[in-house]
């Protein structure tokens, strides 16, 4: 089947049930969207679906075979994207950094569906765990970039 | 972690003087970097011994290579997992060496001798990196600073005292000429290192003290940070494992080997101890290929070192603790407590449990093994500790420790999760593994198979008993922790001394209570019981803490109030208490209501964990029946800083920890087997439940102090104080998510 990933066409070989989080890492050597749970749970495994923040963990690549796919690889080619990497610097919101793939993505789905997100739009569209507990600088940076 | 250090370590050595490595040959060492390694203190057979183990391994590079470009390589010996320590490090090397620590790439060095700067010992953990290298670090900095001012005073032929720095150059101001590090790089190299080194005076720093942005924000924001999870070499399958259910079992017979041989991409079924494995040329093919394969699982051999019994479960484990008989042994003495609590006007009693916890680091466990044509065997793999872990490699590999290259990628997450537990590291199964296949394997562990095989903070029961005189004012307090803890466990048991990770944040209390005993009941755990982020402080502060809230209402007393009397002979704790008073607009308890129309109430609390002391104060409310946690304000003295800004993501880090372990954590075990298998059964904070987080600084001036662990200690009692102050209901088990509240 035919995954469009960043813009780019793979042919891909596998199970159709694959989960599109295994595709992007193991079949295409790309390591930024990260594992974290398998359940979606955890959402460190975010990416775009045709701009929907999607948990490619439990999405069967066959699901999105056609659908254009964004990860976190391609982040700084969006701008509200980079505003977002920008803010993220800014507010030196990582700490262990594994979640903060999922969390970027979570947070350029949100901005570019709604760039003026209220506090509740936030923390209705912010909900990825941290572990590091980074919640209030994820809050801060996506404040920043709804401020511009 | 802490107290692992002072029951195993000597006194931190602080006089690691630099030697020069820069002639030895170094792999990876570019050409004429200036190498500088450091000469450990004080003993000459840990130096000969690291000197004879870089001529044996070249590969053992030293901690600093300056590129000619002027940036740095600082090869550190603490591994970067959150907690900011690649960027302290190179603050603190870059304030010496008179370089921006922005121009620094900061790596976990390799395993080696060079590297055990901590008294001869390496780890990172206890909150102990900055503060056990703060000096040595200070000083290579310094030399190679020193050496590179030499270097352009023979290449300009004038004195070294005509010669000052700027970051990442020497200037000769007589003559206007400037030379940078890079393009002296080379010849600083071929120079000793001096005999002593000048360091600059503190009101000088320009970075230490400073809140320097992090090194590894960006990287971290855009995916490219590389986790041992996300490690490729070239030829390498992948593999997955399902484990014994229970502990201690073993891998019998399989029902449908054939069907899971017949599994896309499968390439091997491998018996292992305690575990099965599939590789394969995709994860999640080994991974559906292990979970498909039917095995049974066999009792052991009697000889079995550590069993777990087959109705164990925390709920029999905590009737274990409770029904567990004194005294136990002693911890801690002062006066005769036993006397006073006779003579007391009113005794108070109650006895604290807290449960079992997983780390639920956000990356789960793997390991990397590639073995070479030349004997060698790589490892990438997550880690505390480099040389424990090649030690315990070279074993399972069954060759010497020195033909085990480490490699230390970033961590996502630890919180005590990566030192050596046993059967909690994947490592020992990816050796053989790669053997068995004869290809390079990379390890992961589903979620599931982590949380059956983490390593645990173990449960805890404390019993308390307190005697008041007829004022209200404490006289008597009396202690017995019950069950074992994680420094017991790994590094030995005394036989006659308490265990200090089960009685920390219990004993050495600053509080001017005349008559004390604190002893620890020692209980073995059945199952793999770890450092969990402020090890025993994580549950005891909890239980004193509120066990004195306890104490002050049963003597009419204000909690606050109480603590400032019993600390009226204690300035350092007196002005932190007043200061997190102050920060959070003045102590008052409540309850009251809040401008939103919710009834509030606040609790406070005070620890001294890992060289720092904390006060913290945390306001609450509940909804449908919850705890809500709105506001924590955290008053920290570690002595001295090397970066606030750090300081305070760390605070707001460990909140966010202690207020999941209250308000939402417990590992529960049913027929010895641990019950949660992922976030979905064992819930953590999520991002609606954090609070607001206050921080402030208090630079005391005393010995430096951990960062990493100490916000967390004070915030379960703090939280579960101010529940009590709400609802009148004193809480003496975690989590609250237990209880079920009534709005109030």
């Amino acid at each position: 089947m035919q995954v469009i990933i960043n813009g780019k066409t793979h042919q891909v070989d596998t199970e159709d049930d694959t989960p599109l989080l295994w595709v992007i890492r193991d079949e295409l050597g790309m390591t930024g969207t990260k594992y974290g749970c398998g359940i979606a749970q955890c959402g460190a495994c975010t990416v775009l679906v045709d701009g929907q923040p999607t948990r490619s963990c439990v999405t069967p690549v066959s699901s999105v075979a056609g659908q254009s796919i964004t990860t976190i690889e391609a982040i700084t080619e969006d701008a509200v994207g980079r505003h977002v990497v920008e803010a993220w610097v800014a507010n030196q919101v990582p700490q262990c950094g594994y979640c903060q793939s999922g969390q970027v993505m979570a947070a350029t789905a949100l901005l570019k569906q709604n760039p003026k997100p209220s506090e509740q739009d936030i923390a209705s569209a912010m909900i990825n765990l941290c572990r590091c507990g980074t919640y209030n600088a994820i809050a801060a940076a996506v404040r920043q970039v709804a401020q511009g | 972690m802490n107290s692992m250090n002072h029951d195993f370590l000597a006194a931190d050595s602080l006089e690691g003087r630099p030697v020069n490595l820069s002639r030895r040959s170094f792999v990876g060492a570019s050409l004429g970097a200036l190498v500088l390694g450091v000469a450990l203190p004080g003993s000459r057979a840990l130096a000969q011994t690291a000197a004879a183990a870089a001529k044996a391994a070249p590969r053992v590079s030293a901690f600093l290579e300056i590129r000619a470009d002027s940036s740095v390589l600082l090869r550190s010996p603490f591994i970067e997992g959150g907690q900011g320590i690649a960027t302290a490090m190179a603050q603190i090397v870059g304030e010496e060496l008179d370089a921006d620590p922005a121009s620094f790439t900061v790596e976990c060095a390799p395993a080696g001798s060079d590297y055990r700067i901590m008294n001869g010992q390496r780890f990172t953990g206890g909150s102990r990196s900055v503060r056990s290298s703060y000096e040595t670090m200070r000083r290579i900095g310094a030399s190679a600073r020193q050496m590179l001012l030499q270097a352009a005073a023979n290449r300009l032929q004038v004195p070294v005292a005509s010669l000052t720095t700027e970051p990442g150059r020497v200037r000769h101001a007589a003559s206007n000429r400037t030379l940078d590090y890079g393009t002296l790089a080379t010849d600083a190299a071929a120079l000793p290192v001096p005999e002593s080194v000048t360091l600059r005076d503190e009101k000088d720093f320009r970075w230490i003290g400073k809140p320097v942005a992090r090194l590894d924000a960006r990287d971290k924001s855009t995916g490219k940070a590389v986790y041992s999870i996300d490690m490729q070499v070239d030829g390498m399958l992948r593999a997955a494992v399902q484990h014994a259910p229970r502990l201690s079992l073993e891998p019998g017979a399989f029902a449908n080997e054939a069907e899971v041989k017949a599994m896309p991409g499968v390439h091997s079924i491998h018996r292992l101890p305690g575990a099965v494995a599939v590789v394969a040329d995709r994860w999640w093919r080994a991974r559906r290929a292990v979970e498909t394969l039917k095995v049974t699982w066999d009792e052991p051999v009697s000889s079995a070192s550590r069993k777990m019994p087959a109705d164990y479960s925390s709920e029999g484990r905590k009737a274990q603790l409770a029904a567990a008989p004194g005294p136990g042994v002693t911890a801690e003495t002062v006066g005769d407590a036993a006397a006073a609590l006779k003579g007391a006007a009113k005794t108070v009693t109650a006895t604290y449990d807290a449960p079992y916890l997983a780390h639920g680091q956000l990356e789960p466990p793997s390991a990397l093994a590639r073995w070479n044509d030349d004997g060698t065997l790589d490892l990438w793999l997550p880690n505390q500790a480099p040389e424990m872990f090649q030690g315990l490699a070279a074993k399972a590999a069954g060759i010497p420790p020195e033909k085990v290259k480490i490699h230390s990628p970033v961590l996502g997450g630890f919180f005590g999760r990566h030192f050596i537990y046993e059967t909690a590291n994947p490592f020992p199964q990816a050796i053989l593994l790669s053997k068995a296949v004869g290809r390079p394997v990379k390890l992961i562990w589903s979620r599931e198979e982590e949380f059956l095989r983490d390593a645990l903070r173990p449960m805890g029961l404390v019993r308390f008993r307190a005697g008041l005189d007829a004022n209200g004012m404490p006289v008597a307090f009396d202690a017995e922790a019950v069950g074992e803890g994680p420094v017991g466990r790994w590094f030995g048991r005394k036989p006659d001394a308490a265990d200090s990770s089960s009685v920390e944040g219990i004993s050495g209390k600053p509080y001017a209570i005349p008559n004390r005993r604190v002893a620890h009941v020692v209980v073995d755990d059945p199952a793999i019981i770890g450092f969990w982020r402020s090890v025993g402080h994580s549950m005891n502060d909890f239980f004193y803490e509120t066990f004195f809230d306890e104490v002050a209402d049963a003597g009419k007393q204000d909690p606050f109030e109480l603590r400032l009397r019993l600390l009226a002979d204690k300035p350092r704790h007196k002005t932190l208490l007043e200061a997190v008073g102050e920060l959070s607009g003045g102590w008052k308890r409540g309850p009251f209501t809040a401008p939103d129309g919710s009834k509030r109430a606040r609790g406070v609390a005070m620890a001294s964990p890992f060289g720092s002391e904390v006060a913290t104060i945390a306001e609450v409310s509940l909804k449908s029946g919850a705890v809500a946690v709105h506001d924590v304000w955290v008053a920290i003295d570690p002595g001295r800083i090397v970066n606030p800004g750090i300081i305070e993501a760390q605070v707001n880090s460990a909140v966010a920890l202690g207020l999941s372990s209250a308000l939402l954590e417990e590992v529960v075990y049913a027929k010895g087997v641990p019950q949660a298998r992922n976030f979905d059964g064992y819930p953590i904070l999520p991002p609606d439940r954090m609070p607001r987080v206050h921080v402030r600084i208090v630079e005391s001036g005393a010995p430096m102090g951990g960062i990493g662990e100490p916000g967390l200690p004070g915030v379960p009692p703090a939280v579960v104080n101010a529940v009590a102050a709400l609802t009148g209901q004193r809480v003496r088990s975690l989590p609250l998510s237990k209880m079920k509240f009534g709005d109030t």
